[in-house]
């Protein structure tokens, strides 16, 4: 993107940006939080808004590979990168290991934050592929499960990371 | 198709039929819907914990490019909407008019183009509030001279709410006449909140030309919420539609009715649109329904060892409105549960409520309907009395449990447990944990400086409410149903009164049909939620839904059997006496070969029934349960405790459960350690509290503390079967067990560490600060 | 939930930068890592009228050392200081504290640079950078300047650096060849603000203390230095002893107040013990 224009000051502005593959842009508002961006103006909806203070991970998305707290950006701060979201975990009509793991392991309850929770997890195995147990409960440390006691979410990474071995 | 392939019904640990919308995020909640010309609403939220409204000014609000209304209660008012009734009896304001009783309590709405626009409006509405002093606690509630909160109120002259009781006054002090030890426990079970991931709201779709409207909101009991809306909208029932989607967890608080919920249904009426209210975690945490907040006493009369008597006194922080959902009868829920596992031949149970400058509730976070303050203390006081009588926890426990021989068990306070062998349970997580070998290395470790400690507590539930004559809501009694239909391909619906906000109701009620019709649950499709489609009944909280509209769903698959082996009979041309029903097929005795499965069944409803027999393969089941089911357990706790910070952590976690017939022994489990979870979370971190001015604190994720991954400790599960006789399956429901007997366990362990040095009682939250002055106390610390 | 409106620019040159943040007066403020200053434009705590993207500016993302400092980017996350060899060993008070600060994911975008600009009272890098004896990194139109750690706090959210000024780097002096540190922090739970944190930063002349830094979190109006437990180790051994009298001396020289976290006699006592630990793990780890 180049420099704003420094002589005027912008409520909106244009945003281009890949999202799970595909070139989206729009122009927004300034101050509209990248999660609001992905649910309301491109329909991605699977990834959600559980606090107001940063705090349970939800909408966790991958901008440009690295696990990001979509309530805690500005949608106009992910112009020119790569956003990756719960659907774009797998190639269509396809499942990621991860997303595997979590339906062989019964790693999820009511669902809410799986999508955060499976984007963590992804970007964990990508830098750690055979994590321990303490390191999957800390890497996951930012996200917020009130249904399952976490402790088949380690199974289900840990699911996934075996499948990776394999592969 | 494959004859042999076996049926996997009740007992297989299926995968989730509903996961696979969610591993993809294609999951429908409520914020995921949008519909044409869609408004948003969001509130304001008073400041104050009590004051006297004195103007408000909307001008300014108004004035903001895409606003379309502000509405206050003088609005509402107009058209008798400002007040609503709520489950108990009591009224609840929908937007404050004279006065606000809690901080946080909903004063005006502002709905407009986008909630970003109606949040710049919020902050431009002008409120002048006259402070006046807030009440916190329920003593100083009734003192003489409090300042009256629901002055409001036609005849309430004071903060006091209700009076109940429960057992027999004589026979109880005639026990603590005769007792030779007394023991007494103080403790008080904080106000914590569900807290489920996904916060409450709602589309309101007011139709003006249908006169149609289309509510979808979070709720836990759709068809209640229905038949309330009507009654206090004034909208006829039929034309009130309520669709409740993909919940992202409830846990009790999606039970209540909410302000958001009226307003945005009455904004959507008065201005032709649908309006969708958000809820944001501030919203949740400071106005929703909470949990707990029960001051208790309780004492227990010992004789010769052996408990003879209980005696509890309990006062109850309600709010500023009563608004719990439980049984009318009962003012303090199932409470008086409180002789819990235990032969107790006398007990006498008081309790009172009262109101507070706080958010209104009570009922909620997996309490089954008070039972977790009940268990709680019964477990405590348990603990203390083995303490102050030198004999160990485990060994008392056993020696006072109701033994197998005594069920089905009448207690003291009126209930009939149906089933239970707590010995078996306690036994299997004692050999799980290897008590005797913990409590010698309890002993080293002691000698050595380190502190560790076990903790048992053994729970007695009660759920799966209710018999009619006994247990209504609002005067709905509470028995729900199951709506189950062939299609003639041998597949099936099954519609549901009941409401999943996790507990996955679309593999285990489609592996009860696959237990009793031989169908796969692949082939079985559960629908719950909508109104307009499905059958009436109370909904999901207190584990009710496998104990009722499990229930259901067995005895309408039988019923529909029943029309199935006359038509089978027909088609293998025998008697309907010659048939047997095995392997999910209906087959001629003595003859293996003859035989027809349900979908072959199914196919001959609809083409080929016999002459003068009505058509189809479906039908309606309202199940009324006879009695409640008692799920029971132990679990047994170890921690260690850092004597240079207080610092607790849980070395080991056993829990033994026993929920009867376990339908999905997968989900079941998963079900435990949620709740384990939270009972941990209780007893270690969660607390909404309040100042001295009645601010909430704990009203956001930074100040209410729920654990991550690596807080949360890991679980040993174990498992003892003992059916329910009384239901179809045998199953008790197992959802809010754990989170009713681990806290206890959790506390109990801290204590133990510590009780060779004389301290009996830790309050929750059991923080490390309190570990740490009860260390220097004892003079234990570093 | 939805913060105020704002003017968003995203320059590519801190020059450019600064001239954007001169037209603004006090009205603007920088964006870096977001993950203080976001979630209180959400709550509209804060509603600056601009605000300034950093992120498109190159070179102030790297972790180096040369002449005489360890100097740290203003970009640099606080990811990349956990993952940084860099910061172990002697610089270990920096390593220790990197892992403790917020969680995982808001690791990912947060900056140190940010959060000492930032100035939580209850921040953990304040007194991680404290104790070792920082200096910020600040530049303006006028040119750069250096502000001492001991000099930038000046009260709750408040800092020496003026509002034409970005801070573009903290440097952190070599501690010599021998020298070590670490990080405690008692947290309710991953997330959370410190109820204590207590970080130590020695260097070693022979077998005896150099300097000592010993700073506290969460037990004071602001990040604290134990200046009397610093004075005591400093030229003298490090042995049982002297450890047990300097972690008194920083217990007495805490501010705590009784709040949610805990009492102020536990708070003390917690800083007494951490600091303890803190110096023993030292003792073994910098000495062997």
């Amino acid at each position: 993107m180049t420099e704003t224009a420094v002589e005027t000051g912008r409520y909106t502005h244009p945003v281009t940006v890949t999202v799970n593959g595909a070139a989206r842009s729009a122009e927004i508002e300034t101050r509209l939080l990248l999660v609001h961006f992905l649910r309301e103006r491109l329909g991605l909806t699977g990834t959600h808004v559980g606090c107001d203070t940063t705090n349970c991970g939800a909408c966790t998305v991958l901008v440009d590979g690295t696990p990001v707290k979509s309530c805690t950006m500005f949608a106009v701060q992910v112009d020119g990168s790569e956003v990756t979201t719960v659907e774009g975990l797998a190639p269509a009509g396809g499942l990621s290991p991860v997303q595997e793991g979590f339906h062989v392991e019964h790693g999820l309850q009511c669902g809410f934050c799986t999508p955060g929770m499976m984007v963590a997890a992804t970007a964990l195995l990508a830098e750690n592929p055979d994590p321990s147990e303490d390191e999957i409960r800390w890497a996951l440390s930012g996200n917020i499960c009130r249904c399952t006691g976490y402790q088949n979410i380690v199974k289900a990474v840990q699911y996934a990371a075996a499948k990776g071995k394999e592969a | 198709m494959a004859a042999t392939e076996e049926i996997r019904g009740v007992g297989h640990s299926v995968k989730r039929l509903e996961d696979a919308r969610f591993i993809r995020g294609k999951g429908t909640y409520f914020d995921d819907i949008t519909l044409p010309g869609m408004l948003h609403l969001e509130f304001m939220r008073s400041p104050f914990a009590h004051a006297r409204i004195t103007s408000i000014d909307t001008a300014r609000a108004e004035a903001v490019d895409g606003v379309v209304a502000v509405v206050t209660g003088e609005l509402l008012a107009q058209h008798n909407l400002a007040w609503m009734p709520t489950l108990s009896g009591d009224t609840q304001a929908v937007l404050a008019t004279d006065k606000v009783r809690f901080q946080g309590q909903e004063v005006a709405a502002v709905i407009a183009e986008s909630a970003y626009i109606a949040k710049d409006a919020v902050e431009l509405i002008d409120v002048d509030y006259e402070p006046l002093e807030a009440i916190t606690t329920p003593q100083r509630a009734l003192e003489d001279g409090a300042p009256v909160i629901r002055d409001e109120k036609e005849g309430q002259a004071d903060n006091h709410i209700y009076d109940w009781e429960a057992g027999d006054k004589e026979t109880t002090d005639k026990a603590f006449a005769e007792a030779d030890k007394v023991v007494e426990l103080d403790t008080f079970y904080p106000r914590c909140h569900p807290a489920p991931l996904e916060c409450c709201g709602c589309v309101a779709d007011v139709n003006a030309a249908t006169g149609k409207a289309t509510i979808y909101m979070t709720s836990q009991a759709p068809h209640a919420h229905r038949t309330l809306f009507a009654l206090v909208a004034g909208l006829p029932e039929h034309k009130i539609r309520i669709i409740s989607p993909d919940l992202g967890g409830g846990f009790g608080n999606k039970v209540p009715i909410y302000p958001g919920y009226v307003v945005a249904t009455a904004a959507s009426l008065l201005i032709g649109r649908p309006v969708k209210w958000v809820e944001d975690r501030t919203g949740n945490l400071i106005s929703t329904g909470f949990a707990r907040d029960y001051h208790m006493h309780g004492e227990l009369a010992l004789k010769d060892g052996r408990i003879t008597g209980l005696r509890v006194k309990m006062l109850s922080d309600n709010g500023a409105f009563f608004s719990d959902a439980q049984p009318t009868k009962c003012k303090a829920g199932l409470f008086h549960i409180v002789t819990g596992s235990y032969d107790i031949p006398a007990a006498h149970v008081v309790t009172e409520g009262a109101y507070t400058n706080k958010a209104p509730g009570g009922v909620a976070y997996r309490c089954s309907f008070r039972v977790t303050e009940a268990s709680y203390l019964i477990e405590r006081l348990v603990q203390t009395a083995a303490y102050e009588i030198g004999v160990d926890p485990v060994e008392f426990r056993k020696q006072n449990f109701i033994r197998p021989e005594q069920f089905p068990y009448k207690s003291a306070t009126g209930f009939t447990y149906d089933s239970g062998d707590y010995a078996a349970a306690m036994d299997l997580a004692l050999e799980k944990l290897g008590y005797e070998e913990m409590r010698r290395e309890q002993e080293e470790a002691r000698a050595e400086g380190k502190l560790i400690g076990i903790g048992v507590a053994s729970f007695t539930e009660v759920v799966g409410a209710g018999h009619g004559a006994d247990y209504d809501i609002a005067g709905l009694r509470m028995n729900d149903g199951a709506e189950l239909r062939i299609h003639p391909t041998g597949k099936a619906v099954l519609k549901l009164s009941v409401k999943s906000q996790g507990q996955g109701h679309e593999t285990t009620f489609a592996q009860i049909v696959a237990e009793e019709l031989g169908l796969q649950p692949e082939d079985v499709e559960v629908q719950e939620g909508d109104t307009d489609n499905t059958p009436y009944g109370l909904g999901t909280y207190a584990s009710r839904s496998t104990p009722v509209s499990g229930a259901a769903t067995a005895m309408v698959s039988r019923r529909i059997r029943a029309k199935a082996q006359k038509i089978a009979a027909h088609l293998l041309e025998a008697s309907e006496d010659d048939l047997e029903w095995e392997g999910g097929r209906f087959v001629v005795r003595g003859a293996p070969e003859k035989s027809k499965t349900i979908a072959d069944v199914a196919f001959a409803a609809y083409t080929n029934v016999p002459e003068g027999m009505e058509g189809g393969l479906e039908g309606v089941y309202y199940y009324d349960p006879p009695n409640m089911t008692y799920p029971f357990g132990t679990y047994a706790v170890v921690v260690e405790i850092d004597r240079g910070t207080g610092v607790w952590k849980v070395r080991r976690c056993v829990a033994v459960d026993d929920c009867g017939v376990r339908i999905n022994p997968m989900i079941v489990e998963g079900q435990i350690m949620g709740g384990l979870t939270e009972g941990f979370a209780i007893a270690a971190m969660e607390l909404i509290d309040f100042d001295e001015d009645g601010n909430c604190i704990g009203a956001n994720f930074v100040d209410y503390l729920i654990p991550t991954a690596w807080e949360t400790p890991k679980f040993e599960l174990g498992e003892t079967v003992t059916p329910s006789p009384h239901h179809p399956l045998g199953a008790k429901g197992v959802g809010e067990s754990a989170t009713v007997g681990s806290p206890a366990a959790f506390v109990n362990a801290v204590v133990d560490a510590l009780a060779h040095a004389g301290v009996r009682n830790l309050e929750m939250p059991v923080t490390s600060g309190k570990v740490w002055a009860a260390l220097q106390e004892a003079g234990l610390a570093e | 939930m939805y913060p105020a409106r704002f003017e968003y620019h995203a320059p590519a040159s801190v020059d450019n930068a600064l001239e954007i943040l001169e037209r603004y007066g006090d009205e603007a403020k920088v964006l870096a890592g977001g993950q203080s200053l976001i979630p209180l434009m959400k709550l509209r705590f804060a509603s600056p009228r601009a605000l300034v993207d950093i992120n498109r500016i190159a070179g102030l993302d790297s972790i180096q050392e040369d002449d005489g400092f360890l100097s740290i980017g203003a970009l640099v996350r606080h990811r990349d200081c956990e993952r940084s060899e860099a910061l172990q060993g002697r610089f270990g008070v920096l390593g220790d504290a990197a892992p403790q600060i917020s969680d995982p994911i808001v690791r990912n975008r947060g900056t140190v640079v940010g959060s000492l600009a930032h100035a939580d009272p209850q921040g953990d890098w304040g007194s991680a950078l404290l104790a070792a004896g920082g200096q910020l990194e600040v530049v303006s139109s006028g040119g750069t300047r250096t502000i001492p750690l001991d000099e930038l706090f000046q009260g709750p959210f408040t800092t020496s650096i003026q509002p034409n000024e970005i801070a573009t780097a903290v440097q952190i002096p070599d501690p010599g060849a021998r020298a070590g540190g670490t990080y405690l922090k008692l947290e309710r739970k991953v997330g959370d603000y410190a109820t204590v944190g207590v970080a130590v930063h020695l260097s070693f002349d022979n077998g005896t203390v150099g300097r000592a830094g010993i700073a506290l979190t969460g037990v004071g109006p602001r990040n604290l230095r134990a200046e009397t437990a610093e004075a005591a180790l400093a030229g003298a051994e490090l042995n049982d002893d002297t450890i047990k009298a300097a972690a008194e001396l920083a217990a007495e020289a805490a501010q705590p107040r009784r709040d949610e976290r805990g009492s102020a006699d536990y708070k003390r006592s917690v800083v007494r013990v951490f600091t303890e630990r803190g110096l023993r793990k030292v003792a073994e780890t910098a000495t062997a």
